[in-house]
């Protein structure tokens, strides 16, 4: 009865909002977003932690959520694509370099270098890749997600 | 009209099929060309909106669907600008013309007086009021296209040749955008469990013990050798998919042998032959010595970054599927063959994709969610393929033994040219030869007949033979093809098809030979080139690249050029490569002069050509398919590494300016070049040759070691 309680108070935030995790303590985050609650920007790529078209932001870090448990998530402040919007810089300079060809790496990469630009906001090139060099993109818009990251983190400077 | 007439209007004959008005003064195109990473919708809107003369904002597009658009069979080739592009710009026109007469009948204007503003027509006693809206009603939309519609001239263009900002990026940066993110009321989640290779069996006595371990909300649905689970929830699917994987047992386990991925392989199996000839110069000058050098590609994987997937209902009467297929009509055949269904009972919608270069899974799993789909009516079934089945499954690219044969006079020019290439088909896309081609086809309990052998003809660009022959001033060169049969793997098309190895080939060779006659390569190149736009381009990229300004080589840094025409019809590129050598191979810098003719979306196109050399250069430097430690076939990216951001060099792609109207795809045209400029950059480094792909790590070392001892 009392381990019935204490799920049923389990939650996460996810783009600011409270998310309980009662039903779905057994799964994983990448599952819960996209099915339970309905945010398909998370993108399966490979299922075990080696393309990154999954990774989200858990407490501001870059996180795998194809493999990462919710129970390991609870109290936890989730951030994923849908967070960002047409307005937000990092969208802004993908659109302004035409950073992507068929796009499914991108929400991945977006939450990298949002990681990246919300612990350093004018990060070298080096810095940028070193971020991005877990993601896999397979169209070869690399050289162009690289200039992405540099606008915006100019955006983000000159506001 | 300038050119034929495409054969997509001969298909597609009637006005409706590609065009209509809206009553919100919109403008709905449609196209039998799909998304596919490549930009092409965007592409299609401009061309549509500058022959109309109407905003592109004004233009909605639809693509890709057996219900409603037209039949171009599949997006591939480079072509979709080329054919689809044309056609539509026709159709456009002619309804441009019509409406203007139209106008013209009722004010009594001349047509040529008559201007448009963004689909509104003004002219000397032309009413306010007439536009396309008005006028479009009086078109007798069902008739043919004419095919002596005037098209608009360059000059007269607003949209084309500008960088119209992709149409479909925001959606992919902001949610849901692809068929992944597809979703239906009470929808069943289903995978299959696939068989290692078409020979193996289902040990059916591991049936029994596999349904006591699932859950009874698991279903279990086995036809001969094809093995899908069903789930109410894709959570359930994929747990209970693991399980199956390790329960079920096959008959004829994995027996692959790593030797059968060995390019040298190809000569000792079964081929069907031919030889022809191109036309060339007879050479004056006797040979003063023979040079013959062999090239190979090794297979490669599509690795595409998203697993297949989709969704197919049956309803008793009809099979709707929706699919990232490369073409919704072949794939319709396709399943109608497979599933035994009349044709006009099955509806094919296009949805979005990962980015696809080529035949890859997407029309397998549409042929396994359909098989289920017919099994289970009523619901829509959504199959979504593991990224093991992606990187084993879907169809590789092909291997090619490349051997060149010349002779060679005493100032180093060809005298003769003999190429023969050894490698099997590049196109085993669902519908070609007569059968369907589909995964699950294999499994039935009286699997569809195989497909013939065969390969893509050489009037439509050719497979293992395409770019075989140079377009430098030869003597005549001659073509001997050897279409490889029973090879180990499921091979089809993969961006550029046969050009990869053939260019790699033709362009390492010319390089040799400019070496052995102490010449400069772009200068022996450019000795042999009477093509203006072939030698526009190579000159280009000499001076992007201060070509005459290089190292000398041969210390650890290198540069390499390499040229092609994409089918000896398509886009002229030129490419130079710069690399530091030491324990690894660094590329550096990249430039590349293309000329695209007519260009639709300048930004568009670079960012085609950009893709095409840095996926060809993962494919030079890291690519082969071997088996990985359990005698597999590649299951995760760590049996098949890609490029990583920090091995990506500079990419600089500049398009030359050309008078020319027609417009020359750009998809797959930098795969042949990039990769040979970069081997003769690193052969450049190093003071020697390098002539087997990939061009890793550990195949530069054991070259060098050969050459020491």
């Amino acid at each position: 009865m009392n381990e019935q309680i204490l799920a049923n108070v389990m939650e996460c935030s996810v783009n600011g909002r409270i998310a309980p995790l009662s039903g779905d303590r057994s799964g994983l985050l990448l599952d819960f977003l996209r099915n339970t609650l309905h945010l398909k920007g998370s993108r399966f790529g490979c299922g075990h932690e080696r393309c990154c078209a999954c990774m989200v932001l858990i407490d501001g870090q870059p996180s795998y959520s194809c493999t990462r448990s919710l129970e390991s998530v609870v109290n936890c402040r989730i951030e994923t694509i849908e967070s960002l919007g047409l307005e937000h810089s990092l969208v802004r300079a993908f659109l302004d370099e035409q950073a992507g060809q068929c796009g499914y790496c991108l929400s991945g990469i977006l939450m990298s270098a949002k990681g990246l630009l919300d612990r350093d906001p004018s990060p070298g090139r080096a810095q940028i890749i070193e971020a991005l060099e877990p993601h896999l993109c397979r169209c070869g818009a690399h050289a162009r997600i690289v200039r992405a990251v540099q606008r915006a983190a100019k955006l983000d400077g000159a506001a | 009209v300038t050119g034929p007439f495409p054969r997509s209007l001969t298909r597609n004959p009637r006005l409706d099929q590609w065009i209509f008005f809206g009553d919100d003064r919109s403008v709905t195109v449609m196209t039998g060309k799909v998304e596919i990473g490549q930009g092409i919708l965007t592409a299609l809107v401009q061309m549509a909106a500058d022959e109309l003369q109407v905003s592109p904002s004004r233009i909605r597009i639809k693509s890709g669907d057996t219900g409603d658009t037209p039949d171009e069979m599949f997006t591939a080739g480079s072509q979709s600008v080329e054919v689809s592009g044309h056609a539509l710009r026709i159709a456009c026109a002619d309804v441009r013309e019509s409406c203007l007469q139209q106008a013209a009948t009722l004010s009594e204007c001349p047509p040529a007086l008559i201007r448009i503003t963004d689909g509104s027509f003004a002219g000397p006693g032309v009413p306010a009021g007439l536009d396309y809206w008005t006028c479009g009603k009086a078109i007798d939309w069902r008739r043919h296209v004419r095919a002596d519609a005037t098209l608009r001239q360059p000059g007269s263009f607003h949209s084309i040749g500008t960088s119209l900002p992709r149409l479909d990026l925001p959606a992919k940066l902001t949610g849901a955008a692809f068929i992944h993110d597809l979703t239906f009321d009470s929808m069943v989640h289903a995978r299959v469990i696939r068989k290692p290779r078409p020979v193996s069996r289902l040990d059916t006595g591991c049936l029994e013990g596999l349904r006591r371990q699932l859950p009874l909300s698991i279903e279990l649905l086995v036809m001969g050798d094809f093995v899908a689970l069903c789930a109410d929830t894709e959570k359930a699917v994929v747990a209970a998919a693991e399980k199956a994987s390790t329960a079920i047992r096959w008959r004829d386990p994995l027996s692959r042998a790593e030797q059968d991925f060995d390019t040298e392989r190809l000569k000792e199996l079964d081929t069907i032959d031919r030889s022809t000839e191109a036309a060339g110069r007879a050479h004056q000058r006797n040979a003063v010595s023979d040079v013959a050098a062999t090239y190979r590609r090794p297979y490669l994987a599509h690795g595409s970054i998203a697993p297949s997937c989709a969704i197919a209902h049956w309803d008793g009467a009809t099979l709707s599927v929706w699919s990232h297929t490369q073409g919704v009509f072949p794939l319709r055949g396709a399943l109608a063959q497979f599933l035994q269904i009349e044709l006009r009972a099955i509806v094919v919608h296009h949805c979005q994709g990962a980015g696809c270069y080529g035949h890859n899974g997407a029309d397998d799993v549409a042929g396994d969610a359909a098989l289920i789909a017919k099994c289970r009516p009523g619901r829509h079934i959504r199959v979504q393929w593991s990224r093991q089945d992606e990187l084993s499954a879907s169809p590789y690219g092909a291997a090619s033994v490349v051997e060149i044969r010349a002779g060679v006079d005493a100032d180093g020019k060809p005298t003769s040219w003999d190429i023969e290439i050894w490698s099997p088909t590049h196109n085993q896309r669902p519908g070609s030869r007569g059968a369907p081609g589909l995964l699950a086809g294999e499994a039935l309990p009286e699997p569809m007949s195989a497909m013939p052998p065969g390969d893509v003809p050489d009037e439509l660009g050719g497979g293992g033979s395409r770019n075989s022959f140079a377009i430098y001033d030869l003597p005549p060169q001659r073509l001997t093809h050897h279409l490889v049969t029973g090879v180990p793997l499921r091979t089809s098309a993969l961006r550029g098809l046969g050009a990869q190895a053939n260019v790699f080939a033709i362009e390492t060779f010319i390089d040799e030979l400019a070496e052995r006659a102490g010449t400069d390569p772009i200068a022996y190149r450019l000795h042999l080139l009477s093509d203006c736009r072939a030698r526009n381009v190579i000159e280009t990229v000499m001076q992007m690249s201060s070509w005459a300004q290089r190292p000398r080589g041969g210390d650890g840094v290198g540069y390499g050029v390499a040229f092609s025409r994409y089918k000896n019809r398509a886009a002229y590129v030129a490419i130079v490569a710069t690399v530091e050598v030491d324990e690894d191979v660094r590329v550096k810098s990249i430039w590349c002069a293309a000329d695209a003719g007519l260009v639709v979306n300048p930004d568009g196109a670079i960012n085609q050509i950009e893709g095409g050399i840095i996926q060809a250069l993962s494919w030079t430097l890291k690519e082969e398919v071997r088996l990985n430690s359990e005698g597999q076939l590649p299951a995760t990216w760590d049996d098949y590494p890609i490029l990583r951001f920090s091995e990506v060099p500079e990419v600089n792609v500049h398009l030359v300016s050309t008078n020319d109207v027609v417009t020359l795809g750009v998809g797959e045209v930098a795969v042949g070049p990039a990769t040979a400029a970069l081997g003769n950059a690193i052969s450049n480094a190093l003071g020697q040759r390098f002539r087997e792909l990939p061009l890793s790590r550990e195949r530069i070392a054991a070259a060098l070691l050969t050459n020491a001892s």
